[in-house]
């Protein structure tokens, strides 16, 4: 069954297109990576999901509720879809413990009790149950990514979308990110991935999609996408040859 | 010059400082209420929401504050008394605090919107990621951090504020410094009772300044 289904989908900014046609498809349980040089629509493509960039043609279904639909509550939508940034985006005027519990107690409903047991549950998941009191500020990059994750999964989603999160971290913090995102997937979360971590995808990933210039260029299934890379349109050969350097 | 009967004078110079500072206070609160509700307007996807938004602070910061204070002086009773159909005697003190709340607001507006654009976009998405609707990401997400940047500034705006006060002696309010002059006037000691007047203005407004100054470069690092 399709969780993230997404259909024929068309972006611009003005004159400018962002995105061109797209359509792919996230089945329940499946992890999609997707890759792309700078500027192809990787974030722009991912966001549409959640609804933080709308799009002006096609449609994208999440557990088969259409999230271009006027009529769809996108709150509501979105409280269901975990996402985790570049950037982090913890609330850095809120302590480690208020990040994980706000918006479990302002848009969930869920008591202080209840939304605190949670947060600490994930928060020790991601190992990081003695930073509780601290505040955002005061943890490494790779600390924050952690909690970010640990705040997305306390709302109980039903997928999460990552885009790109190690690419603003140091490189020694790069794997603590990365091994909670393998155990995530290990354990059948649906997640659907922007990054350029190619050991993660060949652990991990069901399937990899290749865009360029705002349209899914490739999008096939793992050992197809590393098995024969000959095989490979020029574009992903290219892009490929130059991130397998590192 | 001879500046003894200013001592004798203080309670009613204090009387008057109560009231130049209550509508100070006043004025600061309503001023950055009106002001936010006024910035969220002007960053409103909805153009005739941003448009009228718009307007209102660039009237409001292209007419002298005198003006405002004597027009809402003959304005507000007219007006209420227009939308009750009753006449209501509203004092100078309510009519000089409209005034000087319509008029900040527009400056604060500025400072507000200034505020919530320093947070980043992802801070916004990141909101609206959890669930968050808009009011709530404003209020739980963006405004408390565009509050504490910009806290400087809105006591910069405050200060300037409180030396406008006294512009409502054309309307006949015993504010500080019209105390002060009404008490040299009957105490015939104009000059030093104003030249003491002025003393108090600046040590209050620089001092305040000099901390604002601080406290800028405290929340810089
Ligand atoms: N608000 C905007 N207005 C106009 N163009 C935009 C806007 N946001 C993004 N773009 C353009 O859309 C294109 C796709 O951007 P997007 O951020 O989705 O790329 P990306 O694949 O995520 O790149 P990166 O790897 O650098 O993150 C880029 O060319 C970008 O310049
Ligand atoms: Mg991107």
């Amino acid at each position: 069954m399709s969780m993230i289904a997404i259909k024929n989908v068309s972006k611009w900014y003005g004159d400018f297109q962002v995105l061109t046609d797209c359509t792919t498809d996230v089945k329940k349980g499946e992890v999609v990576v997707v890759c792309g040089p700078s500027g192809s629509g990787k974030s722009t493509l991912i966001k549409t999901v959640n609804a933080l960039e709308p799009f002006q043609k096609g449609e994208i279904f999440v557990d088969g509720v259409s999230v271009g639909d006027p009529k769809t509550d996108l709150p509501k939508l979105r409280a269901r879809i975990g996402m985790v940034f570049q950037n982090f985006e913890l609330f850095p005027h809120l302590s480690i413990t208020e990040n994980l519990t706000i918006a479990q107690q302002r848009v969930l409903g869920r008591s202080q009790d209840e939304a605190m047991q949670k947060g600490m549950h994930y928060l020790d998941r991601v190992g990081l149950k003695a930073q509780a009191g601290k505040f955002p500020g005061q943890l490494s990059g790779g600390q924050q990514q952690r909690v970010a994750i640990a705040r997305a999964l306390a709302m109980d989603p039903i997928a999460m979308l990552f885009d790109e999160p190690t690419s603003a971290l140091d490189p020694e913090m790069v794997n603590e990110v990365l091994d909670v995102m393998v155990e995530l997937a290990h354990e059948g979360m649906t997640m659907m991935c922007v990054t350029h971590e190619m050991g993660f995808a060949r652990k991990v990933a069901d399937r990899v999609i290749f865009m360029d210039r705002g349209a899914i260029v490739e999008d096939c299934e793992k050992e197809e996408f590393f098995g024969d890379i000959d095989a490979r349109s020029e574009r992903a050969r290219h892009f490929l040859s130059k991130i397998l350097q590192h | 010059m001879d500046f003894s009967q200013i001592i004798p004078s203080l309670p009613s110079l204090w009387d008057g400082m109560k009231l130049t500072l209550q509508l100070l206070a006043l004025a600061v609160l309503g001023g950055i209420v009106l002001g936010t509700v006024l910035a969220l307007a002007r960053m409103s996807s909805n153009t005739v929401l941003s448009g009228l938004a718009k307007a209102y602070v660039n009237y409001f910061r292209s007419i002298p504050l005198l003006l405002v204070i004597t027009w809402f002086y003959l304005a507000v009773p007219m007006i209420l008394n227009w939308i009750t159909g009753e006449f209501i005697a509203v004092g100078a003190f309510t009519s000089c605090l409209v005034a000087f709340v319509m008029f900040e607001a527009a400056y604060y507006c500025e400072i507000v919107r200034a505020g919530i654009q320093s947070i980043s976009k992802g801070q916004l998405n990141a909101a609206y990621a959890l669930g968050m609707n808009y009011g709530q990401a404003m209020r739980l997400i963006m405004l408390p951090q565009a509050f504490r940047k910009m806290t400087p500034l809105l006591l910069q705006q405050s200060i300037i504020l409180f030396q406008d006060t006294s512009l409502v002696y054309a309307v006949g309010l015993i504010d500080f410094l019209n105390a002060a002059r009404a008490r040299g006037d009957i105490m015939g000691q104009s000059h030093e009772f104003l030249i003491f007047a002025g003393a108090v203005y600046f040590v209050i407004s620089f001092g305040a300044s000099t901390v604002v100054k601080r406290l800028q470069k405290r929340l810089a690092v």
